[in-house]
């Protein structure tokens, strides 16, 4: 993505800014963004190194355990049809905390050995299933409890109060999942139908 | 407000806590993880400096030159429309790309208006409560070879869009009053 994305930006910016007289500011600013990005990676270098090591305490304790436990009834209504296969609600759960407390590189891997497990389940194997699908909506709304990239960019640009944005962040995390949830719990009723009425007429 | 405003500043300090007395009653070597821990931190910013790195200077470009003001004006009589500051639009559009691009755009977007603005902070907001949809679909679908993904995509960009316009819109104002009464 990233390869179209990025000559395609460089590329239009100087065409513009060549166009409009822009130079001296173009050559400015590129070796400002190259600064800037350094001093990001410091302010990232103490809170990423930070919460690490916190998290790697977390994952040392039964503090994930718990947690599993706990999301235990979410799990059942989100993945009605996983009510028997204890070990892919594990996995699940496991993947969802990993998302929570904010661990990307643990939460990843997880994630993959749950759509593998989905995977041996699934009858059609070029096709999604509604448990895949709900999973992977769920993965792409960031339940993350604590957002630290967020928190080391404004520390890094010498915000106020840089935690400042932790509650706002709730609500706005929390309206999402429940709209992505309802959303594509409708899909997942509209797309059962669909197929029922193709068999009815067949 | 002023309670909510002490939740978001204890937050990280009661995880923090919470999680060392775990690790304590359960008699772990508390310190020794910890650092174990960091040192896994800095490889994976040392990952990320050449991606943001080749971003920032992208970001910067494309402000510099004028290209984001343009963008900005263009689609302004559209968020004009739902209220919502088209400053902050680029971002919301490029947020479910790119993770990195993001992180520079909304770095970029912090600094031009001022971190603790009010575009500043919906800039947060937005970093903070979403994910990279695309990038997310792509890696857990082709790892198990899965071609046809029905209706997943448009699930996800509901809460892209819930998010964004719900936030810019409804919840902006609530926020306002939430920042303004505590500064």
């Amino acid at each position: 993505m990233l390869n179209i994305i990025w000559p395609v930006f460089i590329l239009i910016s100087f065409a513009y800014g060549i166009l409009n007289g822009n130079v001296d500011k173009i050559n400015q600013s590129i070796f400002e963004s190259a600064s800037s990005s350094v001093q990001l990676c410091i302010t990232f270098f103490g809170t990423i190194c930070l919460w690490n090591g916190i998290m790697k305490i977390a994952q040392k304790t039964s503090v994930i355990v718990k947690l599993t436990k706990i999301l235990k009834p979410l799990i059942n209504f989100l993945f009605p049809e996983c009510k028997e296969q204890e070990n892919i609600k594990q996995e699940i759960s496991m993947n969802m905390v990993a998302n929570i407390l904010g661990l990307g590189n643990a939460a990843t891997p997880l994630g993959l050995k749950v759509m593998k497990s989905l995977q041996k389940e699934n009858t059609k194997k070029d096709t999604i299933t509604s448990t895949m699908a709900m999973f992977i909506v769920i993965n792409t709304a960031s339940l993350q409890l604590i957002p630290t990239t967020v928190i080391a960019i404004r520390s890094s640009l010498n915000s106020a109060n840089p935690t400042k944005i932790i509650f706002p962040v709730w609500i706005a995390t929390l309206c999402a999942a429940v709209a992505v949830v309802i959303s594509t719990k409708i899909f997942i009723y509209l797309d059962k139908n669909k197929y029922k009425t193709i068999r009815r007429k067949r | 407000m002023k309670f909510l405003n002490y939740l978001s500043s204890a937050a990280i300090p009661i995880v923090m806590s919470i999680i060392i007395v775990y690790g304590l009653l359960e008699k772990n070597n508390v310190y020794d993880t910890f650092v174990e821990g960091a040192k896994e931190g800095l490889e994976i910013v040392v990952k990320l400096f050449p991606t943001l790195l080749g971003l920032f200077i992208a970001i910067g470009a494309l402000r510099s030159s004028g290209v984001l003001d343009l963008l900005v004006k263009i689609i302004s009589p559209i968020t004009n429309l739902f209220s919502i500051p088209s400053e902050i639009m680029p971002l919301a559009i490029i947020r479910p790309i790119s993770g990195s691009a993001s992180t520079a755009l909304a770095t970029d977007i912090m600094t031009t208006f001022g971190v603790d603005s009010k575009i500043g902070l919906i800039a947060s907001t937005i970093m903070g409560s979403t994910e990279t949809t695309f990038y997310t679909i792509a890696i857990y679908t082709s790892c198990v070879g899965i071609k046809k993904i029905k209706y997943v995509l448009a699930a996800a960009l509901i809460g892209d869009l819930v998010r964004n316009v719900d936030f810019c819109s409804n919840l902006r104002i609530f926020v306002v009053k939430f920042f303004l009464t505590n500064q």
